[in-house]
């Protein structure tokens, strides 16, 4: 039996301990906004914050979660909507939206660690994420005005 | 041509209103909605409440086009956008055309829109005048009200409907279309309605769709093209918790068209499970005529047939006599290899079997595409299939072929349940719709300032044609008439040829097509010759424009594609990409910029989906030969815009998806097998590798809305690789670039 934290609610899991955390979010808590890209952390669309660090739920099992908190994009603004939310929609920064999920939890993450990032320390962070649609001006400009910081 | 049947009111009622298909998720939608909604047309509905309900019927899958299209008819509505609620379409032919591909939603939709919106606003108007006993001519709506402005009676649209909906349909003669000055929306920069689910992972795609009591299923597929099943055993399958049964796909018959692939499928009850199961089974192939192809030795029988006369599918002047007579000749050869689409959102459907029908929630480009490939797998009428569609991550042309639907389908009624299939992305980039692989073979006849007299070109590729047709060699009239049978230059002679070649992997359209490798053989070609010539290239291209005219395209054997439009309505007009040359060149400071160390800007400029576009880009080359691009400018003369805000964001993104194409993607075969898997092997542009700021510059025009999404793509790749040459010496002749060493 695993016990762990998803966005705030304890949660116990007995199924496979090796089946990624992504699928345990999406098939069985029904948490979809985490989405599957690769499935071999390549891409960045199933980043999730597990003890507040970016992780990639897709090469993470259930195994190595036992004890830790989860948050997915539905727990990040889940009290008040985060700077990075509310900047992102300033932007107008998705097109198709699918890997936007993750680009935020990156995002996020990278805030935390350094509120005021420099252009190079934001390419550096983001860089695992991968958006098809081609917004990533625009997601380097959203994480700027969230933070607060000039382009 | 659009065809758009009138229905009745009731029909309306019962297939979009009612159906909620935007209720997505962990449930099925409810049964109908208990409003009577009153619908004067099958594009929109108003509620007793007075919100508008507006179908889109158009898929959405990054353009915006489901916020934007309804946004027309909010606009001719005299709607208040806040109350208008936005209802995504099944799969119905009364909508049209509902395959979102092409470039072509506003082109095909904005004058139908404009009259839906229109009809209801008259309507509306007509019964306020019947209300209020006044002429129907003096009640104008206005922002969800109907105002008489000489009595000063004011009504809102909510409290009109039930007088409304006793009136008789007005003839279209009688609709009063608002002048462009009373416009509230259309021009103006709107945010699209998805933009906040997005923030909050809310946005419902394919893979998120659910069905109760669903099975997941993970298929193994043949590893070859036309290879066929010969025995499986899945004795250890069986022992991996969580699997419920595996169960086998037949394969195509030619020509596959969006048929299933065929294969084994293992069904659990999670998406982990179905893969574990799957990873567990043993199966054995007949290969097949394909099992031996490898990409390799393909490239080199294209780059040797290209040297050879083809059929001739344009022809002006006298190409042989000039070559003949000419003091100079230029020639080369440019290859571009297969690609694969890649969208972020894997092929995704979930679909269920029952009494004789199918219900799909699926992320498609064409719903109808699915209700007819869905009921010929399953041998029932395409009505009874019904197709509703999810929020799409990424299409760029592969979510135009369901195949991944029909597999949903077949296994949900093998296994007597609901069945939820999602590829892999290794399943993905290895059973892909590839993009072309292409050789291109160019020669100019040059005069003594090195400008072409003569000018020949000949392509080879796989056909789309492929698709439809097994035994198709030759190109289509529509990947003849992209960037190839049209060249618009002022050139005297000049003769277009197509030699024959079979597909050995399925062949699709992906964004931009046959625009991606013509533009790119083009615009490099031209850029060779103002490099031979020592010319500026902008100075070199706008010589070869000529004078500002439009350029009867006459084809041999075939007429000229135009995106199915009259050359009358959408001509080729060399005054319009003289001109967004001249702004793309202007806005990057092309004159004043000179090449440092490493650092150079190229250009090019091509006419796609009857939209203009120049695109000035700016590399760096650094002394490890790794290249970054700093900026790019564009600039688009696409008709009218709708929604300037969104044509940005497209013709920004069509610069990142140019820069992976032209920087690193490739797609590869051996042993009949693709190589590549994953974004390892596979890589797209990360935003370091992106251009870092891409201005877009949109430019004034009087001209019909032409296309958005997709022509931002082809001069991207020709643009990168002129500015490598300026920077580096380096000519690349081959994509992607990554191949070519650059120091």
């Amino acid at each position: 039996m695993i016990q762990l934290k998803v966005n705030g609610s304890a949660r116990r899991f007995d199924g496979d301990p090796e089946m990624p955390l992504l699928w345990y979010l999406r098939d069985v808590l029904d948490y979809t906004g985490t989405k599957f890209g690769c499935g071999a952390g390549l891409c960045g669309a199933c980043t999730v914050h597990v003890n507040g660090e970016a992780t990639r739920s897709c090469v993470t099992s259930m195994q190595d979660t036992a004890g830790k908190e989860i948050t997915t994009i539905e727990g990040l603004g889940a009290r008040s909507e985060h700077p990075l939310q509310a900047a992102w929609k300033q932007c107008n920064v998705s097109q198709c939206g699918y890997c936007q999920s993750g680009q935020i939890m990156q995002a996020a993450a990278l805030l935390k660690a350094k509120p005021k990032p420099s252009n190079a320390e934001i390419d550096a962070a983001m860089q695992g994420n991968i958006c098809r649609c081609g917004t990533y001006q625009r997601i380097r400009q959203a994480i700027q005005i969230a933070a607060g910081v000039k382009a | 041509m659009t065809r758009i049947e009138k229905v009745s009111r009731r029909g309306f009622l019962g297939s979009a209103i009612g159906a909620g298909a935007l209720v997505l998720g962990v449930q099925m939608e409810q049964a109908e909605a208990a409003s009577p909604a009153w619908s004067p047309s099958v594009y929109l509905g108003l509620e007793p409440n007075g919100t508008a309900v507006i179908v889109a019927h158009r898929s959405e899958m990054g353009t915006g086009i489901r916020s934007v299209l309804p946004m027309v008819v909010a606009d001719e509505l005299e709607a208040d956008w806040q109350k208008v609620r936005v209802q995504q379409a099944v799969g119905d032919t009364k909508y049209g055309s509902q395959n979102t591909d092409g470039s072509c939603s506003i082109r095909d939709f904005y004058d139908a829109m404009r009259e839906a919106g229109a009809t209801a606003r008259l309507l509306l108007e007509q019964a306020a005048a019947k209300k209020w006993n006044v002429p129907a001519a003096e009640c104008k709506g206005q922002n969800h009200f109907v105002v008489h402005a000489k009595s000063g009676k004011k009504a809102a649209y909510g409290d009109l409907v039930k007088i409304a909906s006793t009136l008789p349909l007005p003839k279209k003669t009688d609709l009063r279309l608002k002048p462009e000055s009373e416009f509230r929306y259309i021009g103006k920069e709107m945010p699209t309605i998805d933009q906040a689910d997005h923030t909050r992972g809310a946005g419902k795609f394919g893979i998120d769709a659910k069905m109760p009591g669903m099975l997941y299923a993970s298929i193994e597929r043949p590893p070859v093209f036309g290879a066929t099943l010969r025995s499986f055993d899945d004795s250890a399958v069986k022992g991996v918790k969580g699997v419920v049964q595996t169960s086998t796909i037949p394969g195509f018959k030619p020509p596959h068209v969006f048929q299933a692939l065929g294969g084994v499928a293992v069904l659990a009850d999670s998406t982990w499970a179905a893969a574990q199961g799957r990873k567990k089974l043993k199966v054995e192939w007949d290969l097949g005529s394909n099992g031996s192809f490898d990409s390799g030795r393909e490239k080199t029988e294209i780059l040797a047939k290209i040297k050879q006369p083809g059929k001739v599918v344009r022809n002006v002047g006298d190409v042989d006599k000039a070559f003949a007579e000419a003091g100079k000749i230029h020639e080369a050869s440019y290859y571009v290899p297969l690609l694969s689409h890649a969208p972020m959102e894997l092929p995704a459907a979930v679909a269920e079997w029952r009494d004789g029908k199918v219900v799909t929630y699926a992320a498609t480009q064409n719903p109808q595409a699915v209700q007819e490939a869905v009921a010929g797998a399953m041998g029932i009428k395409k009505e009874d299939v019904t197709c509703h569609v999810t929020l799409l991550g990424g299409g760029f042309g592969r979510k135009s072929k369901p195949d991944y639907v029909c597999e949903a389908a077949m296994l949900s009624k093998q296994v007597g349940k609901p069945v939820k299939v999602v590829w892999s992305r290794e399943d993905d980039i290895k059973f892909d719709f590839y993009h072309a692989n292409a050789g291109m073979y160019m020669k100019a006849a040059l005069d003594d300032k090195g400008r072409p007299t003569a000018w020949l070109h000949r392509s080879a590729f796989p056909s789309i044609g492929s698709t439809f047709d097994a035994a198709a060699e030759y190109a289509m009239e529509l990947e003849m008439g992209m960037g190839w049978v049209d060249l618009p230059y002022a050139i005297a002679n000049h003769r277009a040829e197509n030699l024959p070649h079979k597909n050995h992997v399925r062949i699709g359209w992906m964004r931009a097509v046959a625009h991606i490798y013509h533009a790119f053989a083009v615009h490099s070609f031209v850029d060779e010759l103002a490099a031979a010539a020592n010319r500026d290239r902008v100075e070199y291209i706008l010589d070869l424009l000529g004078p500002d005219r439009q350029v009867p395209i006459q084809p041999v054997g075939m007429k000229y594609w135009n995106n199915d439009q009259s050359q009358e309505k959408f001509p080729v007009d060399t005054g319009r990409l003289r001109r967004v040359l001249e702004v793309a060149a202007e806005k990057s400071g092309w004159a004043n910029k000179k090449p440092g160390k490493g650092r150079a800007l190229g250009v090019a400029a091509h006419r796609s989906f009857l939209t203009y576009v120049a695109a000035v880009v700016e590399v760096e080359v650094d002394d490890r030969g790794r290249v970054t691009i700093p900026r790019v400018d564009v600039a688009v003369d696409a008709g009218q815009i709708i929604n300037p805000e969104r044509a940005r964001s497209q013709v920004e993104g069509a610069a990142v998806f140019g820069t992976s194409l032209a920087m690193m993607g490739e797609i590869t075969a051996a042993d009949g097998r693709i190589v590549q898997s994953n974004f390892n092997n596979y890589p797209v542009a990360r935003i370091n590798e992106a251009p870092r700021v891409t201005h877009v510059h949109l430019v004034p025009s009087k001209a019909p809305a032409a296309g958005i999404g997709e022509p931002g793509v082809p001069p991207i790749a020709p643009a990168i690789t002129s500015a490598i040459f300026a920077a580096t010496g380096k000519r690349i002749r081959e994509l992607p670039v990554r191949k070519t060493k650059l120091v």
